[in-house]
């Protein structure tokens, strides 16, 4: 007995070095699934909840162990890798050298479909990456199966569109047409028409909130929710029409990218943009998130590209040389440019979540002639699709896809059951567009205390305009018997505007209250010494 | 060059026949669940609607008394059976499933005022107004018991009189002794016509007795004089001795924490004590608006139920100052008695109105079996809602309970009268040198002194 006690010792002290390195991985992997630090329990006086809290914090380690020994040891898949040795680049590798190297399966996800009439492709897919819809500026939408190459159904409105975007499954997707957008089935039955919104320029969903952004060719953003069709926000940006669009996956938060060179981004709930940011000196051409939310890729016209750290709002990195159309982050943090007919990808060669390098990782040129119209890589597969102004392409990128897929979040292999079932639960799980914010998790935290702060003049006066428009569009009712003259309708109106006016209160109030006070301070000091306690005391 | 994609095999993905089990694959990463807090934060409030959804406490109303119930006694060796005992005499044995009367215990000529069992159940001790402890064989429960609908009438094993009305009784746990409450305290035997032992203090009487579930040998009891006493039956005179402002109705002792009681009082709170240091309540649980008639602790130690002369019963956490729940009906009048099941799960109270009635404890609960799915769910439920019940919505739902306007009212009086108090005393203190206005904790403000 006590032999078997000194070895166990003895291992202790002398760990194998790739023991000790894998601790090291699994220290980053814990601190992954602790997400965050843990509270600071030493400045608590109250026992009792001292001791309720430490417990607590003691289970969260343990489940962030499990977490991740689970992710070491029991998950069914790896990533993918292109590994190239000594003198040889990654970007010179071809797509053919690609598909002599791996298996039959997947040279399957390299093609190129050809349809020259019908107009330059945009492309979406769903969340799992099983479904495809591709919607052709001729008025050409098809829906395709991508796990067994089938065509589900293809229809042809007849009228330019301009985007297509899924809804929260491959059941309903929506096409902007040339006047309104319209939502159709699976089966290519046109479900919706959406009149609201205008001619519509980009559709986007948001998956957790369900709701259907758009930004229209006048510039206006709406939010409509697709599960009882009310429109929740629609919001006039001020800033004219832009057609550059993108959610922000992380927190749901929409940013469009504007002529002058500046990205907005917006939420429902609030008339005024909630950050401004100039990126550019000319107009802003594609703007694309990573999945984690802290970095934005934007491209501009004067052939840059822009890496920005959207917790500090700051630039971390610029690529010159090439003005890219379309931008898109795959699930692992590739970024992939497309221009005129060439197609880049640039992968984060530091490994580290602080600082972020992008250089070149794979090149892929396509047919001279075609003109690139939207990069999409697909969830969960080594893939990127590419719509084009002669049809669609698919090419293979090692390493870009999430090689484990969460049956409860994604399952590209669904059973309609499964699919019915998933569906019921998303609208259980419908989050309202208040929760719409720049940081999410802050929701539930503490909030600072600070007395209520006051909106910030610009919202004061975004809102202000939309109360005004609101009073000038109402409509008065027609009076009869000679009491509808011109003269008192447009009195009455301007009552209502001058009411709507009202509730907003002057913005120069404040000037000259703390004048008044500075006044009282300066008199106090001219009084004499009798006569000072009763000076007025702040 | 080293290339590999990924490439799923669909054979490996799926199951391979109809009578298998879908295949499942996790990852926890949170990188893939976005908005993780204000999902959770959504599930925290729909888990708050259902509850309120299924909230259905009422079970169901033993009626048979003639008149208001006065006291109750559980017998820990068999769940389905509970002993009730009224104003006018009458002794019955319920069962709780069927909500029936199994057997009458009749002979009491007055108000019976105590009930208790011997911990084996084989003995059952009444006591009464008419000066007379009663002690009776307990029917030994067969199958054929729910079959039979006539009422059994026993006899009584035996019958002993004294000099005085009796007020409680209580048995030992794993003894042979039980007390009785009087005019003095009193400890019998159960073959002895007269008591082995007997303690007085003082001319007051003895409102209420408890043994120790933990030591066999302590008992508290609460006299009419505002006080509180520990008695040791080893030492021949009280251990510890307390005076309230107002007086104890009732105590219970926690078991699991056999050292701490908690004593009903007069004033509509009941005092949570550590019996070793009683010169300070632990805890004061506030939330009845009239006087707290009788307590009884959950098996698990972790809950407490009152009831009250104010119509209501409450469920309390052990270490916590207010309710966690509310049960209230139109027809329920006076609570005199309240018993929570042994099983931890049903709450029995027993009123003026002549019915015994049974609620669940936890108000949304499922009962029946459960499925292993159906489990996880709830306790996701509970423990999400947990983690987000201090959000406003999520609170606001939580704590809605609908309270009788007598009531409601009672407690919005009580609330200006508190704070009008509290606001004086703060002038008093910001008008008056620091340090001359002390204020006492309400856990010593209600104890006049440790006497002894």
């Amino acid at each position: 007995m006590e032999l078997s006690s000194e070895d166990n010792n003895l291992t202790e002290k002398f760990l194998p070095p790739i023991e000790q390195e894998s601790d090291v991985e699994l220290e980053t992997k814990v601190k992954k699934y602790l997400r965050g630090e843990g509270a600071n329990l030493e400045t608590l006086k109250d026992k009792k909840l001292k001791t309720q809290l430490a417990s607590r914090e003691k289970l969260y380690g343990k489940s962030a162990k499990t977490a991740a020994k689970i992710e070491k040891w029991l998950l069914p898949a790896e990533a993918g890798y292109l590994e190239t040795d000594g003198l040889e680049k990654t970007w010179r590798v071809k797509q053919t050298d690609i598909a002599n190297e791996v298996d039959l399966l997947s040279s399957r996800n390299q093609y190129d479909i050809v349809l020259p009439d019908f107009g330059p492709y945009k492309l979406d897919f769903t969340a799992s990456g099983r479904h495809m819809i591709a919607g052709g500026r001729k008025g050409h939408l098809a829906l395709v199966d991508m796990m067994s190459m089938n065509l589900i159904k293809e229809i042809q409105v007849k009228e330019t569109v301009r985007d297509v975007a899924f809804l929260h499954n491959e059941q309903f997707f929506a096409a902007a047409q040339k006047k309104y957008a319209y939502i159709y089935g699976r089966d290519g039955t046109e479900l919706h028409c959406l009149k609201e919104r205008g001619p519509v320029a980009r559709l986007r969903f948001l998956k957790n909130h369900f709701l259907l952004a758009s930004v229209n060719k006048s510039g206006q953003l709406h939010y409509q929710d697709v599960t009882y069709g009310g429109m929740v926000a629609s919001i006039r940006t001020g800033k004219g029409r832009t057609d550059v669009m993108e959610v922000n996956p992380y927190n749901g938060v929409v940013a469009l990218g504007h002529s002058g060179g500046t990205v907005t981004m917006w939420k429902p709930t609030s008339q005024a943009p909630l950050v401004q940011m100039q990126c550019h000196p000319g107009p802003v051409s594609s703007v694309a998130f990573h999945p984690n939310g802290h970095l934005m890729a934007t491209s501009g016209k004067e052939r840059k590209l822009k890496i920005w750290d959207l917790r500090k709002f700051e630039e971390i990195q610029t690529i010159h040389g090439f003005h890219a159309k379309t931008l898109s982050f795959s699930q692992k943090g590739l970024l992939a440019a497309g221009t005129g007919s060439f197609v880049q990808i640039l992968g984060d060669s530091s490994g580290s979540s602080s600082s972020h390098n992008y250089s070149r990782y794979m090149n892929h040129s396509m047919v001279k002639g075609y003109q690139i119209e939207k990069l999409m890589f697909r969830p969960y597969e080594d893939v990127i699709g590419i719509g084009h102004s002669m049809g669609w392409s698919s090419i293979l990128i090692p390493g870009s896809g999430e090689p484990n897929f969460d049956s409860w979040v994604a399952n590209p292999f669904e059973t309609s059951k499964q699919r019915r079932e998933k569906e019921v639960h998303l609208l259980l799980d419908k989050l309202p567009p208040e929760t719409i914010m720049l940081d999410p998790s802050k929701i539930g935290a503490m909030k600072p205390s600070r007395r209520k702060e006051k909106p910030s003049r610009g919202e004061i006066e975004a809102e202000k305009e939309v109360a005004i428009e609101a009073a000038k569009s109402t409509e008065l009712k027609k009076k009869t018997k000679g009491r509808n003259k011109p003269s008192k309708r447009t009195k009455k109106k301007k009552e209502m505007v001058e009411n709507a006016k009202r509730t907003f209160p002057e913005q120069g109030h404040n000037n000259t209250a703390s004048k008044k006070r500075r006044i009282g301070e300066d008199a106090a000091a001219e009084l004499p010494a009798s006569l000072k306690r009763f000076a007025r005391k702040n | 060059m080293k290339i590999k994609t990924l490439s799923r095999s669909v054979d490996e993905y799926t199951r391979e026949r109809s009578q298998d089990l879908q295949r499942v694959f996790h990852n926890f990463d949170p990188s893939l669940r976005p908005m993780e807090k204000a999902v959770e934060y959504k599930r925290a409030l729909t888990a708050a609607k259902l509850e309120k959804i299924f909230a259905r406490p009422f079970v169901g109303a033993m009626d048979g008394h003639r008149d208001g119930v006065s006291c109750m006694a559980k017998n820990p060796n068999y769940l389905k059976g509970i002993f009730s005992a009224s104003m006018d005499g009458d002794i019955r044995l319920w069962d709780i499933s069927s909500r029936r009367t199994v057997c009458q215990f009749p002979g009491h000529q007055g108000a019976v005022r105590g009930l208790t069992v011997s911990t084996d159940g084989n003995v059952l001790v009444s006591c009464g107004t008419d000066c007379t402890v009663r002690l009776w064989k307990v029917p030994r429960p067969t199958l054929e018991d729910s079959s039979v609908s006539s009422e059994n009438f026993i006899e009584p094993a035996a019958e002993y009189v004294w000099k005085n009305a009796f007020w409680a009784v209580d048995h030992q746990f794993e003894g042979e002794l039980f007390a009785t409450a009087g005019a003095q305290l009193e400890i019998w035997n159960h073959n002895r016509a007269s008591p082995v032992q007997s303690f007085q203090w003082g001319t007051d009487s003895v409102i209420s007795v408890r043994f120790n579930p933990g030591e066999p040998d302590i008992l508290a009891t609460s006299a009419s004089d505002r006080s509180i006493t520990i008695y040791d039956l080893r030492m021949s005179s009280a251990a510890r001795r307390i005076i309230m402002m107002t007086k104890t109705n009732s105590i219970a002792w926690n078991p699991m924490e056999p050292m701490n009681l908690t004593a009903a009082n007069e004033d509509g709170s009941c005092y949570s004590f550590d019996g070793r240091k009683m010169d300070e309540a632990k805890c004061v649980h506030k939330d009845h608006v009239s006087a707290v008639m009788d307590i009884d602790f959950s098996p698990t130690g972790r809950e407490f139920v009152t009831g009250s002369y104010d119509r209501s019963v409450r469920i309390f956490p052990y270490n916590g100052g207010h309710s966690r729940e509310i049960y209230h009906t139109k027809r329920m009048q006076r609570v005199f008695c309240v018993k929570y099941s042994c099983d931890a799960t049903y709450v029995l109270s027993g009123s003026d109105d002549t019915n015994l009635r049974l609620w669940k404890a936890k108000a949304s609960e499922q009962l029946g079996v459960i499925l292993p799915r159906e489990q996880k769910k709830h306790e996701y439920n509970e423990a999400v809602k947990n983690r987000y019940k201090h959000l406003p919505e999520v609170k606001r739902i939580v704590r809605h309970r609908h309270l009788p306007k007598p009531i409601y009212k009672a407690l919005g009086i009580i609330r200006t009268v508190n704070d009008s108090k509290r606001r004086k005393e703060d002038r008093r203190r910001a008008h008056s040198a620091p340090g001359t206005i002390v204020t006492k904790p309400l856990r010593q403000r209600r104890i006049i002194k440790e006497v002894e």
